[in-house]
């Protein structure tokens, strides 16, 4: 499977992302909005669409308006123009009708646009590792050295606010890597799907963990390993990665879950 | 005695006109233990988030340490202990990573924390009585003692003044009297201007400074023991004395 170049870019862009992906999610699922990354999701189509539009490369173009949807969200949420359901609501549908039009109008509702929806091992390709390594690195290193910061806000969101700790940008950080994430991961789990690797291994490892740093860290594990056998089982079955991934974390909150279970009841 | 919070002519009222609090006047010395209680709608919580800055008054002002409220400079000096349903995120958090979050303002926010902040955590553990159950998951704890790791959480900080918003919420009897307990030891060992918020003040009456009820506007101010006694709570033992 490793012979051909094209799994090699897959597996290399797979660990970024399956890294990646859960650790911004982890966040994302401890304040209570795992489904934001579906609405940034849609944003993202919104780009890929647009790309295509404007002749420029749809990975830029989505990586732009994923971001910029993800800020967007939190700025309505924490200014209180919108609740966070609405503000969401708001951002999925604006994000899915921008999407097809822009499609349409570039005459791209086709393979490729599926491609972008429910990933493809055969998309990625060397200039495209680069960028999904560098920024994903600088995604990872971003949320190493602020870890202590995102956990005291998922912990005391108020109480960190009335200690002068700034709460609203750490909010925007959250939101803008969970923008980057999924620009970033698309060509692999699909924009259809990334929010499902971003929120399945955090929410499978919060049945088993024990701490907040051990739930994330074993998110991670989760994500990776998802990744990993789900390109294995894309490539040998002929499916599209981004539901066998998906698959395989769902797999594994079934197992966290039966794990749970068994050690409450002894 | 210096002055810790100075509330003069203060008046709130959100959008809808409904007027929350008129012309509050209130103030409390560096070091004093006070409660405000009064019904569910009456003000609490609003004379709370103007005191810590977090809400201006339309009217009068609100002093924290001789600054406007919403600008004090050393806010990372206040201890807040919120409601407990509005605390711990949805996943497993320890003790040790609830009060290790109190150390935030002052540690930074970047990189782990340094040993001299690992032991003002540990001291604060260990002063509520929760040394035993440092790794503990908070989801494993009780009502109580879910409450002395937040008291905790503000204690690192090494606040000069704390404030607790309904602390004794969803608590039963037994642990609010355990409860008021710890905070008389603490606020005797640490002398931190305390102000502690609740619909019910039962549990302190008998250890607090000065006893506020808050209905719109002050209509009590003084000693618990002025208090007439058909106001007091006759669920704690004391009161029925």
């Amino acid at each position: 499977m490793l012979d051909t170049e094209f799994m090699r870019l897959a597996f290399a862009a797979g660990a970024v992302v399956g890294l990646l992906a859960p650790a911004v999610g982890f966040f994302l699922v401890q304040r209570n909005m795992s489904l934001v990354g579906d609405g940034i999701g849609h944003t993202a189509f919104a780009g890929v669409a647009a790309g295509y539009l404007l002749g420029v490369s749809p990975v830029l173009t989505a990586l732009v308006a994923a971001v910029a949807g993800a800020v967007g969200i939190e700025w309505l949420r924490s200014r209180h123009q919108a609740a966070g359901d609405q503000a969401l609501a708001l951002l999925f549908y604006t994000g899915l009708a921008a999407g097809v039009v822009l499609a349409s109008s570039a005459g791209a509702l086709n393979v490729n646009l599926f491609a972008f929806l429910f990933g493809s091992i055969l998309t990625v390709t060397r200039e495209d590792l680069v960028v999904i390594g560098a920024l994903g690195f600088g995604g990872l290193v971003a949320v190493a050295l602020l870890y202590r910061a995102l956990a005291g806000v998922v912990v005391d969101e108020e109480g960190a606010r009335v200690a002068g700790v700034p709460v609203g940008a750490l909010n925007v950080l959250v939101a803008g890597l969970a923008g980057l994430t999924i620009g970033l991961s698309m060509q692999i789990v699909g924009i259809l799907l990334i929010a499902a690797l971003m929120v399945l291994p955090a929410i499978a490892s919060g049945r088993v963990a024990w701490s907040m740093r051990s739930s994330l860290l074993l998110a991670m594990t989760i994500g990776l390993a998802s990744v990993f056998a789900g390109l294995t089982i894309a490539y040998y079955g002929d499916l599209p990665p981004g539901g066998a991934i998906v698959l395989v974390a769902a797999a594994a909150f079934a197992v966290a879950s039966l794990v749970d279970a068994a050690r409450r009841r002894v | 005695m210096p002055v810790a919070v100075e509330l003069a002519g203060v008046s709130f009222a959100y959008r809808s006109g409904q007027p929350v609090l008129t012309d509050i006047d209130l103030t409390l010395e560096q070091g004093e233990f006070v409660a405000i209680a009064g019904p569910n709608g009456g003000g609490k919580t609003t004379l709370v988030r103007l005191v810590l800055g977090l809400a201006r008054p339309d009217s009068g002002t609100v002093r924290l340490f001789g600054e406007p409220a919403h600008r004090f400079s050393r806010r990372a000096t206040l201890g807040y202990v919120a409601q407990r349903a509005q605390l711990g995120g949805h996943g497993p958090v320890t003790v040790r990573e609830v009060v290790s979050s109190g150390r935030l303002a002052q540690g930074g926010l970047i990189g782990p924390l340094r040993a001299r902040d690992r032991a003002i955590v540990d001291d604060a553990i260990a002063d509520v009585g929760l040394e035993g159950l440092a790794r503990a998951r908070l989801s494993e704890l009780s009502g109580g003692q879910q409450q002395r790791a937040f008291i905790a959480k503000a204690l690192a900080g090494e606040p000069s003044l704390l404030v607790l918003d309904e602390p004794t919420a969803g608590v039963d009897v037994e642990s609010q009297e355990s409860l008021a307990l710890l905070l008389d030891r603490l606020h005797r060992d640490r002398r931190v201007t305390t102000l502690y918020v609740s619909h019910e003040f039962g549990a302190v009456e008998t250890i607090v400074d000065r006893l506020v009820l808050v209905r719109g506007g002050i209509v009590f101010d003084g000693p618990p023991q002025s208090l007439p006694s058909e106001w007091h709570d006759p669920s704690h033992a004391h009161a029925r004395h």
